[in-house]
């Protein structure tokens, strides 16, 4: 390692002594053992409930939407909300490999891979839900502007619903390509650890061979970069242009400008939480503890509180706003969210989202593990009420009293909503298993930072003293005995 | 005629940031250097200059904006023009989120398609790899430019600068 990351301000990110072949070794080691019971028992519940899912979808799609609770006045409640629940939990992963990258955060290095496929695999989840909701979801493709024998009938370009479109697909395509670009040099380290086989076969074919040249590897930083930053705007962008599908609109409660940063900040938000919640269960399970680190939680934290903040102060700008218009449709609009029929709803996400985050001011829940855990839920709870919330609090009383309206879920709707955890986990489990779920590189080039004493080595002398014995990096410092000695006999 | 090629094989980066300079500067032809994971100042020890995606990725993205464009422009005022709200045919600034969608996504796919034709990654590649470059150890490589004689000086160049094992190749993948 070189010294040159040392400083004695700079906590160090991995706080084990590590050699790069011991990183590598328990980074690839999940993927490489049988599964464990844990596991299967984890992958059998998210299998279920995915398929208990798969069957309520069948079951709306060959009876028609009707079996939602949906009535004339809420045209849109429980599909809305989740959709806009999930693009937003899919925030964080993009967050953290992006912005967070941008604003060289080398402490993003251990999460960023997880959260990346997170981002995936919840977009997947957004997704189905607007699919859904077209009733006729083999007819999907009606949304892509093509040439078609309809009347040279185009799709409406002036629709926010058709910006979605556009938004998320290109969020998923783009977010797929970074997560696979930063995949290609741990694809090739598992390729040349692998036996021959399926596994090498397969290894070989995904990391379209990566030799580890730096000629390449200077493009690849380039390449990495550029996506950075395009990836950067894009994540805001995506989730103003979901704020739009409401702002647009007329509906008291809709109709605000606020909107785009208001939901940006709330996606981070609930983002932030979800990326906690699979982290703390992971870095236990899989023993990765001085990899993911207390210090990555707390920053974590730190960034849902300043987040969480964002959000109330939104919450405390609408209702301000509400009343300082003077319109007496949007004043009402708020006080029948606070004390309407769905006060308790309001309270909740009051609750969750504005006054548990400020509990991550102390220290002591900051790094204990098991109070973030509990609060990341809590906070996931919070900010799906808060879409339930401006969803149907908005539309359920609007100008018209006559066509005042209350709404309940049905089945099919929760069904379909707890049908799209089991996608999210089933998915995510599946990755632990055949991924590095940690970024591999990228953990390696942190690995010296602010390291004293035994792995860092001084920097050599400008001129090298002949036949200087070297320290060799590899030592068994590890308390943890690893098979090291065997893959280390290659005759080099 | 292949000549072949010199690799030492280094066990930490300060060792090889500072061999790569010394080879260099010795005036040997630097064939590549393999890393596990990217060594920041390698690309300045190597003397290599900084890639040009980056063109790519400013000319993708312009075609995508400007594409994203005419499809707009041609669907709503040329093809069909339909009056929605009494708005304009050519409603620019509702054209916009879809044109940046479009220019973000052609900047990204050109870009990595770019890269990695540029550095000849593609599935099936039949490239060897050096054993334990992608795990732990950094390797340089040095092609010869004229006698084979000539590396013998660079081993022991590279021996001074804390190789820990070199050894001669037929023919090594960039």
């Amino acid at each position: 390692m070189s010294n040159q990351h040392l400083s004695p301000l700079r906590e160090p990110l991995v706080t084990e002594p590590r050699s790069l072949g011991q990183l590598t070794e328990e980074i690839c080691a999940p993927m490489e053992r049988a599964p464990t019971w844990k596991w299967w028992v984890a992958f059998g519940i998210a299998v279920s409930v995915l398929g208990t899912g798969a069957g309520i979808v069948g079951y709306q799609v060959a009876t028609g939407i009707g079996v939602w609770g949906l009535n004339k006045t809420i045209g849109w409640a429980f599909d809305i909300t989740n959709f806009v629940f999930w693009v937003g939990i899919g925030h964080a992963g993009t967050l953290i490999s992006a912005i967070l990258f941008l604003f060289r955060q080398k402490w993003r290095t251990s999460i960023n891979r997880a959260a990346e496929a997170m981002t995936l695999f919840a977009v997947m989840c957004a997704a189905l839900f607007p699919l859904i909701h077209m009733g006729r979801p083999w007819l999907a493709f009606w949304v892509m502007p093509y040439p078609n024998d309809r009347g040279s009938l185009w799709v409406n370009f002036r629709s926010p619903l058709l910006w979605d479109v556009f938004a998320i697909s290109t969020y998923f395509t783009v977010s797929a390509v970074f997560w696979y670009v930063g995949l290609i040099p741990d694809l090739a380290t598992v390729r040349d650890r692998a036996k021959a086989g399926i596994r090498k076969a397969v290894f070989k074919v995904m990391s379209l061979g990566w030799t580890g040249s730096n000629r390449t590897w200077s493009r690849y930083e380039t390449v990495y970069l550029l996506l950075a930053g395009l990836a950067t705007p894009l994540v805001l962008s995506v989730h103003t242009i979901v704020s739009m599908d409401f702002a647009t609109s007329v509906i008291p409660g809709w109709h605000t400008t606020i909107f785009p940063p208001y939901f940006v900040a709330g996606a981070v938000f609930s983002g932030f939480a979800m990326v906690l919640t699979l982290m703390i269960i992971t870095r236990v399970v899989l023993g990765y503890e001085h990899l993911i680190t207390l210090r990555h939680l707390e920053n974590m934290t730190k960034i849902i509180i300043v987040t969480g903040g964002l959000v109330s102060l939104a919450y405390a700008t609408e209702f301000f706003i509400a009343w300082y218009s003077g319109n007496p449709y949007e004043r009402f609009a708020f006080m029948n969210r606070a004390f309407g029929p769905y006060a308790w709803a309001y309270w909740i996400m009051v609750t969750c989202n504005v006054v548990s985050p400020h509990l991550f001011w102390f220290k002591k829940i900051r790094t204990s593990p098991a109070a973030i855990f509990v609060l990341s839920l809590v906070i996931n709870v919070g900010m799906w009420f808060e879409r339930f919330v401006i969803i149907v609090t908005s539309l359920h009383r609007d100008f018209l009293p006559s066509s005042w309206a209350m709404y309940t879920p049905t089945m099919v709707e929760v069904g379909t909503f707890i049908g799209t955890f089991g996608l999210f986990f089933t998915l995510f489990l599946l990755f632990v298993r055949v991924l590095p779920i940690i970024s591999i590189g990228e953990v390696k080039s942190v690995l010296g930072f602010a390291r004293e004493g035994h792995e860092t080595q001084p920097r050599p002398p400008a001129k090298p003293v002949a036949e200087e014995p070297h320290p060799v990096a590899h030592r068994p410092v590890s308390p943890v005995p690893l098979a090291i000695a065997t893959r280390k006999d290659v005759p080099v | 005629m292949s000549a072949p090629v010199l690799i030492g094989y280094f066990d930490s980066e300060a060792q090889v940031l500072d061999a790569t300079r010394a080879v260099r500067e010795a005036g040997f032809v630097l064939h590549d250097v393999y890393t596990p994971y990217a060594v920041h100042g390698l690309d300045d020890a190597m003397g290599l200059k900084p890639s040009r995606l980056t063109w790519v990725c400013f000319g993708a993205g312009l075609l995508g904006c400007t594409l994203a464009l005419s499809l707009q422009y041609y669907t709503s005022v040329v093809s069909w023009p339909l009056n929605v709200g009494g708005k304009p045919f050519n409603s620019f600034p509702a054209f916009i989120p879809v044109t940046f969608e479009l220019t973000v996504l052609f900047a990204a796919l050109a870009t990595v398609a770019a890269f990695l034709a540029r550095a000849k990654l593609f599935p099936g590649s039949r490239r060897a790899v050096l054993p334990r470059v992608t795990d732990d150890r950094f390797a340089i490589a040095v092609a010869p430019r004229e006698a084979p004689s000539e590396l013998d000086a660079a081993e022991d160049l590279m021996r001074r600068h804390g190789a820990v094992a070199t050894d001669l190749l037929e023919e090594v993948a960039s």
